[in-house]
C-alpha cells in the first residue's frame, strides 16, 4: 500500500506496466483495504436474496412450487442462480476474492509483526511534549528519599515492566530515558482471528466434500439400516465414499408426544417428542435401548441421527379388482397444522386391471364442522378417520420420471370417489374396509402408527470448525480490547534542576490511554518525591 | 418417559401479574419519555439564556476596554469569547457529568422515574420467568419485553458513570415502543417451550443475542446523533443558522463516534458469539451447524455489516459519517431480522408465537 506512487515525471501517459506489472497492480488493488471493505459489504448484499427466494439445498420442492407460480420470473431467477445463492458463481466469486484479499493482507502483516516482536521499543523522541498525554515533573532535591539518576531509570524500568510493557533503557545525546511498548498481542489476536476465518472456510469445504446427509422416514416397528438403499433421499459430498458408511441400525419401537393439556392458551401445543429406539452399532452388536429427542441426536460413529419431524402413518391394505392384495403397509401422511390434519396420498401401481390412486386427509380426531366437512379436533388419535377420494387409470409412473410421493398426478386417471360423484367420498375409521365402486377393489384402514422423520448427517468438518471458531472469537476479543501503546520516560536537566518527563502514545484505537496516564502518574507520585507539574493532555483521541 | 413429566405446571396467576406490571412499566417509561423531552427543551432554553448573558458580558468587557466592535456584530464572537465555552460547561466530550449537570432537575426526575420503571419492568420479566419455570425469552412477546428491559438496564448502568441523558428520550421512547408492540402485537400468555427450544443453549444463545442487540440500539442512537451533530456543525461553520439548537446538549460528533465505536466493538464480539452458539445449537437440533435459514442469513448479514463498520474505522476516508451510516444500516438489519424475518419469512426460527 505504501508504494503507490511511481516516478513518472516527464511522461504524460501512465507508464506501461507490462504483464508482471499489471499482475502486481491487480494484486495491490485486491489486497488494499478499500477493496476488502467493498467486497465485505458486497458479500452482505449478495447474501440477502437467499433469504427471499426458496433455496434448493434446504427445500427443492419449494423451488419447484415457486417456479410454477412465477412462470416468467422463475426461470430467469433460476438462470441467475437465485435458487442456489450460496453455491452460485457470483456469491462464490465474492467470497473467494474476499479471502484472497484477506490472505494478501495477512501475509505481509505476519511478516511485519514477526519483525516487530523482535524489535526493541522505538527510540525516545527528542521532544516528548509534542505527544498526547505528556507530563513533566520536577524532582524535589534534598529529600531523604530523593533518587539519583540511576535509581530513577531503574525504577521506571521496573514500573513499566510490571505493567506489562516491553522496556528498554536508553542513553543518547539528549539524555537518559526509558522506552516502552505493550500490546503486541493485539496484532497477534487480529491475525489469529483472520487466519481462523480461513480455517473455518477450509474446514467447511473439506467437511462438506467428505460428508453426506440423508433423510429417512421410519414408522413404529420399522428398522433403519444405514446403507445407501435405505435412504429416502441422500446427498453425498463430492469426495464421499459409500464404503465408509458405518453399518449401524436404528429400530423405532415407539414414538411418544406429550401435548400441553393444562394451559388454555397453549392447549395442544407439543411439549415433548421422544422416539424410543434400539440401536445396533454394527450388524453383530447387541441392540441398546436409547431415547432420541429433539436437541438430543443419536451420536453413532460420527454419522449422527436427528429427529426432525413426525406424523401419522395409517396402515393400509388395498385389494385390486381381481381380489389380490396390491398394497399392504403403512403410508406416511404429512401433517399440515397443530392438530395433525394430514395429507394422505397412496399410489398403487400394482393394482390390476387398473392402477389405483387415493388422496385426501387423515384426521386423528375426526369431527364434522357445520358445513359437513371433516376436521380434526385434537392432535392425538382419539377417533382417527381417513377422508379420501379415489382414482383409477394410469398413475404416470411408467415413464421413469421421478414423482413427488405426496402429490397424485390425476391427469390420466378417472375419479371413482369424490364428494361431487354419486359414490361420494370415502370415509374410513380404523378397522373398516371400503369397497370401491364398479368392482375396482377395496381399501382397508387396518391400524394407525406414528412415524419419525430422521436426518442423518456426517460432517468431518464439525470439530475443526468448532476449534477455528473458538480461536477466531478469542482472537477477536484480544484484538479489539488489548490496547497497544508506547510510553517514554525521560530524565531532563535544565539549569541544574532535574525533572522527569513522560508521554504516552496510542497505536490504534485506545480510549483508555488517558486512564493509563493517570495511573502512571499515581505510581510515580508514590515512587519519587516530585514537585510541580506541567501537563498536556492533548486532544481527545480521534 | 418424556421429560414432559418434569415440566412444572405454569403459574398462570403470576403470569397475569407479570403482564400487569409490564403495562405499568410501559406507562412509566412513557412518562419518562415526556420528561426527558421537556428536559431537552428546558436545557436548550437555559443554555440560550446563559449564552446571551455571556455574550452581554463579553460586550461589556469589550466596550469597557474601549473597543467599539460590538453592536452590529452581536452574533460574531471574538476568539476568546466566553460564550464559546458555555456548551463545554454543559456537555463534555468525555460524557462525564459536569457542574452544569446538577442544573437539569427535569433530567434527574426522569432518571429516577426510569429506575422505577425498570424495577417494575424487572419484576414483570422475572415473575414471567418464575411463572413458566424457564428463561423469559421463548417467543416474540418475551424477546421484546426482555429485550426492552435489557436496553433500559444497560442504559441506566452506563448512566451511572457517563452522562448520556441526551439520549434519554430515544431510549425511553424505544423501550415504550417495544413494550407496546409486545402487548398489542404479540400478546402471548405464559406457556411452556416447544421441544426445539428445550435446550440449555436457549439460555446462552438468545440472551447474548438480545444483549448485543440492545447495545447495537444504543450505538445506533449515538450514530444518528453523530450525523445530526456533524451536519449541524457544517452548517454553523459555513455561517448558517442553527436549526437544531437542542443539539447543544449533545456531545460533539467525534466524541459520539468514538463512544459508539466502543459499544459496537463489545456488541460485535457478542454477536459473533451469538452466531457461533447458534451454530452449535443448530447442529444439535437440526443436524447441521449452518443451513442458510433466513434467520441465519440475516444474522450473517448483520455480522458482515458490522465487520465492515470496524474495518471502515481503519480505512482512510471512511471514518466519520460513512462509518456511522454502516452502523446505522447494521442496526436496521438487526431490527429487520427481529421483526420482518421472524414474522414473515418461513424458516426454522419460527418461534415468534404468531
Amino acid at each position: 500500500m505504501a508504494k503507490k506512487q511511481r516516478k513518472s515525471k516527464g511522461t504524460q501517459d501512465a507508464p506501461a506496466l507490462g504483464f508482471v506489472g499489471t499482475l502486481r497492480w491487480i494484486w495491490t488493488q485486491l489486497t488494499s483495504m478499500p477493496t476488502a471493505l467493498f467486497l465485505l459489504l458486497l458479500l452482505a448484499v449478495a447474501a440477502v436474496p437467499g433469504s427471499i427466494f426458496p433455496q434448493r439445498p434446504s427445500g427443492p420442492e419449494n423451488v419447484v412450487g415457486y417456479i410454477d407460480q412465477h412462470p416468467v420470473a422463475g426461470p430467469w431467477l433460476d438462470r441467475f442462480q437465485m435458487f442456489n445463492v450460496y453455491s452460485s458463481v457470483w456469491f462464490s466469486a465474492i467470497y473467494i476474492l474476499l479471502f484472497i484479499s484477506l490472505v494478501g493482507c495477512i501475509i505481509p502483516r505476519v511478516r511485519k509483526h514477526a519483525q516487530a516482536l523482535r524489535t526493541p521499543p522505538p527510540r525516545t523522541p527528542a521532544r516528548l511534549n509534542r505527544l498526547p498525554q505528556y507530563t513533566s515533573y520536577e524532582i524535589l532535591e534534598g529529600e531523604s528519599d530523593t533518587p539519583d539518576d540511576d535509581q530513577i531509570i531503574e525504577d521506571s524500568y521496573k514500573i513499566l515492566k510490571k505493567r506489562g510493557y516491553r522496556v528498554e533503557r536508553r542513553e543518547d545525546a539528549t539524555g537518559r530515558s526509558v522506552a516502552a511498548e505493550r500490546g503486541y498481542v493485539r496484532e497477534i489476536g487480529n491475525l489469529m482471528f483472520h487466519i481462523s476465518l480461513i480455517g473455518v472456510l477450509v474446514a467447511a469445504a473439506v467437511g462438506g466434500a467428505f460428508g453426506y446427509t440423508g433423510q429417512r422416514v421410519v414408522v413404529e416397528g420399522e428398522t433403519f439400516v444405514n446403507s445407501l438403499v435405505a435412504y429416502d433421499s441422500f446427498t453425498p459430498g463430492t469426495a464421499f465414499n459409500a464404503d465408509k458408511l458405518p453399518g449401524y441400525s436404528v429400530k423405532l419401537d415407539k414414538f411418544d408426544i406429550v401435548f400441553d393439556r393444562e394451559s388454555e392458551a397453549h392447549f395442544g401445543q407439543p411439549l415433548d417428542f421422544t422416539a424410543h429406539v434400539q440401536v445396533r452399532k454394527t450388524a453383530q452388536s447387541e441392540p441398546v435401548k436409547q431415547d432420541l429427542k429433539v436437541n438430543h441426536p443419536l451420536r453413532i460413529n460420527g454419522a449422527d441421527v436427528y429427529l426432525v419431524g413426525n406424523g401419522y402413518a395409517p396402515v393400509i391394505t388395498v385389494r385390486d379388482g381381481k381380489g389380490n392384495v396390491s398394497y399392504s403397509g403403512p403410508v406416511a401422511s404429512v401433517p399440515q397444522d397443530s392438530v395433525y390434519t394430514s395429507i394422505f396420498v397412496l399410489k398403487v401401481p400394482d393394482a390390476k386391471p387398473d392402477q389405483l390412486g387415493f388422496q385426501g386427509f387423515l384426521l386423528p380426531t375426526a369431527l364434522v364442522d357445520e358445513k359437513g366437512f371433516g376436521i380434526s379436533g385434537d392432535p392425538n388419535a382419539i377417533n382417527p378417520q381417513l377422508h379420501l377420494n379415489s382414482f383409477y387409470g394410469d398413475l404416470g409412473l411408467d415413464n421413469g420420471n421421478p414423482q413427488n410421493v405426496f402429490v397424485l398426478d390425476t391427469a390420466k386417471m378417472k375419479a371413482l370417489n369424490s364428494r361431487d360423484l354419486d359414490a361420494g367420498g370415502i370415509r374410513l375409521e380404523a378397522g373398516q374396509t371400503y369397497d370401491l365402486p364398479d368392482g375396482k377393489g377395496s381399501i382397508t384402514f387396518d391400524d394407525l402408527k406414528r412415524y419419525v422423520a430422521l436426518d442423518v448427517n456426517y460432517d468431518p468438518g464439525k470439530l475443526p470448525i468448532g476449534i477455528f471458531a473458538a480461536l477466531a472469537l478469542i482472537g477477536l476479543g484480544v484484538s479489539l480490547f488489548t490496547p497497544r501503546r508506547r510510553v517514554w520516560i525521560k530524565l531532563v536537566q535544565v539549569d541544574g534542576k532535574r525533572s522527569i518527563e513522560y508521554a504516552l502514545l496510542a497505536r490504534g484505537e485506545d480510549p483508555r490511554l488517558e486512564r493509563e496516564a493517570s495511573e502512571l502518574q499515581k505510581i510515580f507520585d508514590k515512587a519519587w518525591p516530585l514537585a510541580s507539574q506541567e501537563q498536556n493532555q492533548g486532544a481527545v483521541n480521534g | 418417559m418424556g421429560n414432559a413429566g418434569a415440566l412444572s405446571p405454569i403459574n398462570e396467576s403470576l403470569g397475569e401479574y407479570s403482564q400487569l406490571f409490564m403495562l405499568l412499566a410501559a406507562m412509566v417509561y412513557g412518562v419518562v419519555f415526556i420528561i426527558f423531552a421537556l428536559d431537552l427543551a428546558k436545557t436548550n432554553k437555559s443554555i440560550t439564556e446563559m449564552d446571551s448573558a455571556a455574550l452581554k458580558r463579553d460586550e461589556e468587557l469589550l466596550v469597557g476596554a474601549g473597543n467599539v466592535v460590538a453592536g452590529s456584530n452581536r452574533k460574531r464572537r471574538g476568539e476568546n469569547s466566553r460564550a464559546d465555552h458555555i456548551s463545554e460547561e454543559i456537555v463534555s466530550d468525555k460524557m462525564t457529568y459536569t457542574s452544569f449537570s446538577a442544573k437539569r432537575p427535569m433530567a434527574r426526575i426522569a432518571v429516577v422515574l426510569m429506575w422505577l420503571a425498570a424495577a417494575l419492568h424487572g419484576f414483570a420479566v422475572v415473575s414471567r420467568a418464575l411463572a413458566a419455570h424457564r428463561v423469559p425469552w421463548g417467543n416474540m412477546y418475551e424477546f421484546l419485553t426482555t429485550g426492552a428491559f435489557l436496553v433500559a438496564l444497560v442504559y441506566l448502568i452506563i448512566l451511572i458513570i457517563k452522562d448520556l441523558r441526551f439520549m434519554g428520550s430515544f431510549i425511553s421512547g424505544l423501550v415504550t415502543l417495544m413494550l407496546c408492540a409486545a402487548t398489542i402485537g404479540f400478546p402471548t400468555p405464559v406457556g411452556h417451550l416447544v421441544p426445539a427450544l428445550q435446550s440449555p443453549w436457549i439460555v446462552i444463545h438468545v440472551s447474548i443475542a438480545v444483549l448485543s442487540s440492545s447495545l447495537f440500539a444504543i450505538s445506533f442512537a449515538m450514530n444518528v446523533l453523530q450525523l445530526l451533530q456533524h451536519s449541524r456543525m457544517n452548517r454553523l461553520a459555513s455561517g448558517l443558522s442553527d436549526k437544531l439548537p437542542f443539539m447543544r446538549v449533545v456531545p460533539g460528533a467525534g466524541a459520539l463516534e468514538n463512544f459508539a465505536y466502543r459499544i459496537n466493538t463489545i456488541a460485535f464480539v457478542m454477536w459473533t458469539f451469538t452466531v457461533m452458539a447458534g451454530a452449535i445449537w443448530a447442529e444439535a437440533a437440526w443436524g447441521r451447524y449452518w443451513g442458510w435459514d433466513p434467520k441465519e442469513v440475516w444474522s450473517f448479514v448483520i455480522w458482515v455489516v458490522y465487520a465492515g463498520y470496524l474495518h471502515a474505522r481503519a480505512t482512510g476516508g471512511w471514518t466519520g459519517p460513512r462509518s456511522a451510516w454502516l452502523s446505522i444500516i447494521g442496526f436496521l438489519c438487526v431490527v429487520f431480522n427481529f421483526t420482518i424475518v421472524n414474522i414473515f419469512f418461513n424458516g426454522l426460527h419460527s418461534y415468534a408465537g404468531v
